[in-house]
């Protein structure tokens, strides 16, 4: 017998915009099929939702209450990269613009880069490297939101880092969204840092304040042997924005990986990343920060899959949340019989500044080998009384001492950031963020 | 010269939980003059302190408490603060992520933004915490950490004497400063309060030990016993405390 599943409007919308679309979405034959293949999955199972384990506190099927149209690239006469936006003040960074979901050169600026980065257009660079897989250079994971980036993927950039090279400036990557009408955007983007080399990636994500557009990313991160490097991600979406980003990250031997995904913009946010050590002795650090308010929603969901010897994993997580928003935080260790002198440690700290706020803390460890370190710890709790009486007695007024506090906890993990201007950045729009709240 | 009293406490009663701890308490403190109160556990010396330094917790039911004139209860603590009122706290909290020297700075600048002068430029600041953390034995390094994170509990108390030696208050209300303390850490916390005595200073030393009063050696002694304070006498008087004990005290008030 079969069932037929009832599809919601925004499933139901789905179903019809890649019936339209799919002749058109650019790539060959392979990607065509491979888009094929993705959205029976999806169609097999329609939105992720509370009954689906992964998804249970972001339940898209409630969430997102219909499917906006494909996002069409925007107007030629605007192109130029000082319409990005000055968003990292006071950091010199190469631009890499990404516009209504596809790589946009006249946005970008890019010509004083390194001669050792290389950054081309997605399917562009697909069309020239014919044996090239999709999930080959990282295993991409079973879940229904990549499953609709895989099908409905609109375009992006591959940015490649050569060997060795010592990368001065960050390569800004900057996901805009210019229309006057809410749309959707499937971006995929995928880097290549190649063994030994050192560079610094800024994502930022910015979109118009009244519009309630949908983004669904991807991006396919390999750090080779050796190398060093550093992500941030700013996540500034427009406040009725849903916002989905899947990070698949392959990191080699004794590489150094550092990460941060500061979230403070949209209306819904599920940042997913599923993180592979593939060699011994990496140094992998994952944190982030949340600051939210009103009804957002902000969902952190990690999966760090340790197959390789002696790697050592650090994650901090901090939310702070106000009005009647919600963190979620899911956070998985898994290590691999092989991975043995695994040293991962897992913290998450929400502070909660609203009767009706809530958080939602998911630590999950599966540990396979004997001879490891794990460990994890979660908090969630208001502000301190006595420390307050403790400012406040020293003559700090009631709110400045809040917000002091506030800076403190959310600085732990800020400061893990290497970057110095980021850092700086980051610490200020924090500063910014209590300043708005007062 | 006293013409008006720098504090005056009148028949205060305050309780925590509903638990009447302060029943009817009346003090005098006049500029330049250093009080200690001694007096049993559970005599309600630390109520005092807080209800002092306005702690929510505390809830005056009755009586008043004038600071220079103002009514200090109807002020809220970092008010008080401003006006001048500092408490050394018995058991200094850790503040993660905060450095000792923003939360020194912080604190210093809201006082004289509150009371209308200008905020220090930063070599001012940095020029009186280094001339003030000298003097207390303070190391520049405890200063870039988070307060009181990791620290002994002689650095603890040092740190309350170091800011209290930066905000200069009028009044300080010393709560139980020497818990804790073994007696090197002990001349030193001293040494640091004694420097601060001064005929615009006045200060309220709370000890349940007479040890203290070896090292700070105040000018009247107070017994506070069931929230009252129950006889009042010079220096002598903690010797004789510490001679007999508490015990008549207790008896006497009930």
């Amino acid at each position: 017998m079969t069932v037929l599943p009832i599809r919601t409007a925004a499933e139901t919308a789905l179903v019809e915009e890649f019936a339209a679309a799919k002749a058109r979405l650019p790539g060959g034959r392979e990607i065509a099929a491979r888009r094929e293949a993705a959205f029976r999955r999806f169609e097999a199972s329609g939105l992720p939702n509370r009954r689906v384990e992964e998804w249970k506190y972001t339940d898209l099927r409630a969430l997102m209450r219909d499917a906006k149209p494909l996002a069409t690239p925007p107007a030629a006469r605007a192109l130029q990269p000082q319409a990005v936006g000055d968003v990292l003040p006071g950091i010199e960074a190469d631009q890499v613009a990404i516009i209504n979901g596809v790589y946009a050169p006249g946005w970008s600026d890019v010509s004083a880069a390194d001669p050792n980065v290389t950054i081309t257009e997605l399917f562009a660079w697909l069309a020239a490297h014919e044996d090239f897989r999709l999930d080959q250079a990282v295993s991409e994971p079973i879940d229904l939101a990549l499953a609709l980036n895989s099908a409905f993927m609109t375009g992006g950039a591959v940015v490649q880092v050569k060997k060795g090279a010592r990368v001065a400036k960050p390569i800004h990557i900057a996901y805009r969204f210019v229309a006057d009408a809410p749309a959707a955007m499937y971006p995929r983007t995928l880097v290549f840092v190649e063994p030994g080399a050192q560079v610094t990636f800024i994502e930022t994500f910015h979109g118009p304040a009244g519009l309630d557009y949908q983004v669904n990313g991807a991006l396919a991160l390999v750090v080779g042997d050796g190398a060093k490097v550093e992500r941030i991600k700013i996540g500034d979406e427009g406040a009725a924005a849903l916002h989905i980003a899947t990070v698949m990250a392959s990191i080699g031997a004794k590489a150094d990986y550092r990460e941060f995904t500061f979230t403070s913009g949209g209306a819904v946010t599920r940042n997913q990343l599923f993180l592979r050590s593939a060699g011994d002795a990496a140094k992998i650090r994952i944190a982030g920060a949340n600051l939210l308010k009103d009804r957002q929603h902000v969902d952190s969901t990690l999966v760090l899959d340790h197959a390789a010897r002696g790697c050592e994993s650090r994650e901090v997580f901090k939310s702070v949340l106000d009005g009647e928003s919600r963190g979620v935080f899911q956070g998985k260790i898994v290590v691999r019989p092989q991975a043995q002198k695994t040293d991962g440690k897992m913290m998450t700290q929400a502070l909660l500044l609203s009767e009706k706020a809530e958080a939602d803390n998911k630590p999950e460890l599966e540990i396979f080998a004997d001879d490891v370190q794990c460990g994890h710890g979660a908090t969630s709790g208001r502000l301190d009384e006595n420390l307050l009486f403790y400012l406040k007695a020293r003559g700090i007024p009631a709110k400045e001492a809040e917000a002091l506090l506030i800076q403190a906890f959310v600085g732990e993990a800020v400061d893990g950031i290497a970057h110095e201007g980021v850092r700086d950045l980051l610490s200020a729009r924090v500063a910014a963020w209590l300043e708005a709240r007062q | 010269m006293n013409d008006v009293a720098m504090l005056e406490i009148r028949n205060l009663h305050a309780t925590v939980d509903g638990r009447e701890i302060l029943k009817g308490l009346d003090l005098t403190v006049n500029k330049g003059e250093v009080h200690a109160i001694m007096g049993p556990n559970g005599s309600g010396k630390s109520t005092l302190a807080h209800v002092l330094a306005g702690k929510d917790a505390y809830e005056v039911t009755e009586g008043s408490v004038t600071f220079d004139g103002a009514d200090l209860l109807a002020m809220e603590p970092d008010e008080r603060a401003a006006k001048g009122v500092f408490l050394a706290f018995q058991y200094p909290l850790e503040i993660p992520g905060v450095t000792t020297m923003n939360f020194l700075r912080t604190a210093l600048n809201a006082q004289r933004k509150k009371r209308g002068e200008a905020e220090l430029t930063a070599p001012d600041f940095i020029k009186r915490v280094r001339d003030a953390s000298t003097k207390l034995g303070v190391d520049q390094e405890m200063l870039r950490r988070p307060v009181n994170v990791g620290f002994s509990g002689g650095e603890k108390k040092r740190n309350e004497i170091l800011q209290m030696a930066l905000l200069e208050p009028k009044l300080a209300v010393l709560d139980e400063t020497d818990s804790g303390l073994d007696i090197d850490a002990l001349k030193v916390v001293a040494d640091g309060v004694n420097r601060l005595r001064s005929p615009e200073r006045a200060m309220v030393v709370i000890t349940h030990y007479q040890r203290l009063l070896d090292h700070i050696v105040p000018d009247i002694v107070h017994v506070l016993s069931r929230g009252r304070i129950v006889r009042t006498g010079g220096k002598e008087l903690a010797l004789e405390l510490e001679a007999k004990g508490y015990a008549g005290y207790q008896d006497e008030a009930a």
